[in-house]
């Protein structure tokens, strides 16, 4: 809520500023899981709009409902309440205008690499010709050429999810939403792909949500982060990042406007972890 | 060691990656059998010492001729009655096959059923361990009473015998599939009949094949108990009437062939496993690497 912080966190967008247009509209959303043992109350009170071609980051504490917040938007989740629209359409069921990319790679075993990216064609029935030499560009961008006809268990864990990333593009996707796609990546990879992801966007002007714990990732990417509260989940606050389209990995991180956007994160971060 | 050499050693590293696994795809039908085969030779030896204690103990006269025959006694006794060995093994070896492919089959199909349909597993569950607890050598005189004499009640008893083992490691295998591929493909708008045959069946394949295997081996007991129960030809056949004459060479030597028949099978489904499922688990050793 407080922000004097600095000048570029806003506190939550009413949510009856629903123009149409948006990517993204969530609306007053409440998820309860009931198992059974007890039910868990994931997120509360979730509104969030996001506009075309905007790059949102999500941070939170681990089992706050980030994941389930992507679930939502995909249409895999119903909302207990509340409701998704994704382009002005209400999310009724699993959408196939998105690229997902799951926090561990799922990928196909008995697949090669090439072949696990290709799945993405295949379901969709793009043709063979067009669908292999898009394959072909996105294995050369995310490095893995030398790698196409290796099977996932031959994979480092990084290379895995840097195959899960090209099939999640493969189909060039309105809508991107990564789960913590970097998790198992080295600092070094990962900052390549951050640079990578950061430049696809540009290009490609698609909108991304993207769930990461590393609070630099989230503010280096995006125009907006979405901070978190622990279980049951809801938005603390949107920080709107305050940095030039280029952006440079090694000048960004030494930005003043970086620095303001981490801190508070972390701050908040901080406060609400202890306050459980 | 030399610094120059550094950024040399990580491109031949490179390389040597790459050309490994480049390499390994276009490995020739041929060599994968030579690998399978090469993977053969223990077991293979192992059999040939029992044969050999074998030897050992009839030729030392540690065990009277007519309890224990030799080997070579055994051998003689296949050798010279060998057209009446090969009509009779092709009898129970073409009950055991008709009975182990209509097991899996059926043992299949039901198995994605059950999976897709959870009243259908729920109502086929019971009957199906009603069906597996109930001894087959007891149920053998019955299909005979209802089936005849000729080779339909023993292709009855394999089936029997070998279906339960296929169903359930089949149903596991479907339902071991990690929910969030199955996610995966609804986000690409994949139809059930893609999610079955690109993600789920393929996903099921190990577990299939597990099941397969135990399988096999009870198709051959299947197929016998069939044949010991009323039958004038097979090797049960054979086997029941040694017995009754206290032939032990003929006994031994019906039991050498049922075996080898049993083994044959498990090889066959191991060789098949082997190349439908090159990538699986089991399958792979420790990577091995290769000197630079
Ligand atoms: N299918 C489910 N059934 C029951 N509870 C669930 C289910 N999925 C998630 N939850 C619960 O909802 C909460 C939020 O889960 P979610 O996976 O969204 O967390 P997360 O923020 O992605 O965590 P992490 O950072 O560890 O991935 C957790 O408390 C979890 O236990
Ligand atoms: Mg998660």
């Amino acid at each position: 809520m407080t922000s004097m912080m600095a000048g570029n966190t806003t506190t939550q967008r009413p949510a009856d500023a629903t123009t149409t247009g948006a990517a993204v509209e969530i609306d007053d959303v409440a998820v309860r899981f009931r198992t059974k043992k007890k039910d868990v109350t994931a997120l509360t009170d979730v509104s969030l709009r996001i506009e075309p071609g905007e790059f949102v980051s999500i941070v939170g504490a681990s089992g706050c409902g980030k994941s389930t917040l992507l679930k939502l938007v995909s249409g895999l989740l119903r909302p207990s309440s509340g409701q998704v629209r994704l382009h002005g359409e209400d999310v009724r069921g699993p959408r196939r205008d998105i690229g997902y990319v799951f926090q561990r790679a799922a990928l196909l075993d008995w697949r090669t690499a090439r072949r696990n990216i290709l799945l993405q064609a295949e379901i969709r029935r793009i043709p063979k010709a067009q669908a292999r030499e898009r394959a072909d560009e996105l294995i050369a961008m995310t490095g893995l050429t030398g790698f196409e006809d290796a099977y996932p268990n031959e994979l480092s864990g990084g290379m895995q999810q840097r195959v899960a990333l090209c099939r999640a593009l493969l189909h060039r996707p309105p809508v991107l939403l990564m789960d913590e796609p970097f998790g198992a990546l080295d600092a070094l990879t990962r900052e390549q792909m951050n640079i990578e992801l950061r430049r696809i966007w540009r290009e490609t002007g698609t909108t991304v949500l993207l769930v990461t714990h590393s609070i630099a990732e989230a503010v280096y990417l995006a125009n907006r982060v979405v901070v978190m509260t622990p279980r049951p989940g809801t938005v603390a606050e949107l920080i709107d990042v305050d940095l030039p389209a280029e952006r440079d990995y090694g000048q960004t991180m030494s930005e003043p406007a970086f620095a303001r956007a981490t801190g508070r994160i972390r701050d908040l971060l901080g406060a609400t972890t202890t306050a459980e | 060691m030399a610094a120059q050499s550094s950024t040399d050693l990580l491109e031949r590293t490179k390389s040597a990656q790459g050309g490994a696994v480049a390499a390994r795809r276009p490995a020739s039908v041929g060599a994968s059998v030579a690998r399978f085969v090469q993977g053969m030779w223990r077991p293979f030896a192992v059999l040939v010492a029992i044969f050999v204690a074998w030897w050992a103990v009839t030729a030392a006269n540690l065990i009277e001729p007519y309890l224990v025959p030799s080997p070579s006694r055994t051998l003689d006794v296949i050798l010279s009655q060998s057209g009446y060995f090969a009509h009779n093994t092709w009898i129970t070896a073409y009950e055991t096959i008709l009975g182990f492919a209509i097991a899996i089959v059926v043992g299949v199909v039901s198995a994605v059923v059950m999976v897709y349909s959870p009243t259908v597993e729920k109502s086929l569950y019971p009957l199906l361990l009603f069906a597996q607890v109930i001894p087959k050598i007891a149920i053998a005189p019955l299909f005979v009473v209802w089936l005849g004499f000729g080779l339909t009640p023993k292709i009855v008893v394999a089936v029997l015998m070998a279906f339960f083992p296929i169903v359930i490691s089949t149903v596991t295998g479907l339902k071991s599939i990690d929910p969030e591929m199955l996610q995966l493909s609804a986000t690409m708008g994949a139809g059930p009949g893609q999610t079955f045959w690109k993600i789920r069946f393929p996903a099921s394949l190990p577990h299939l094949f597990a099941g397969l295997k135990v399988a096999a081996t009870m198709a051959v007991t299947g197929a016998v108990v069939g044949e010991f129960v009323g039958a004038n030809e097979g090797l049960g056949y054979v086997i029941l009437q040694a017995n009754g004459n206290l032939d032990t060479p003929m006994l031994f030597a019906g039991l050498l062939i049922m075996s080898l028949l049993g083994v044959v099978l498990f090889v066959l489904v191991e060789l098949i496993e082997y190349f439908v499922l090159p990538w699986h688990a089991s399958r792979r050793t420790d990577a091995a690497t290769t000197s630079l």
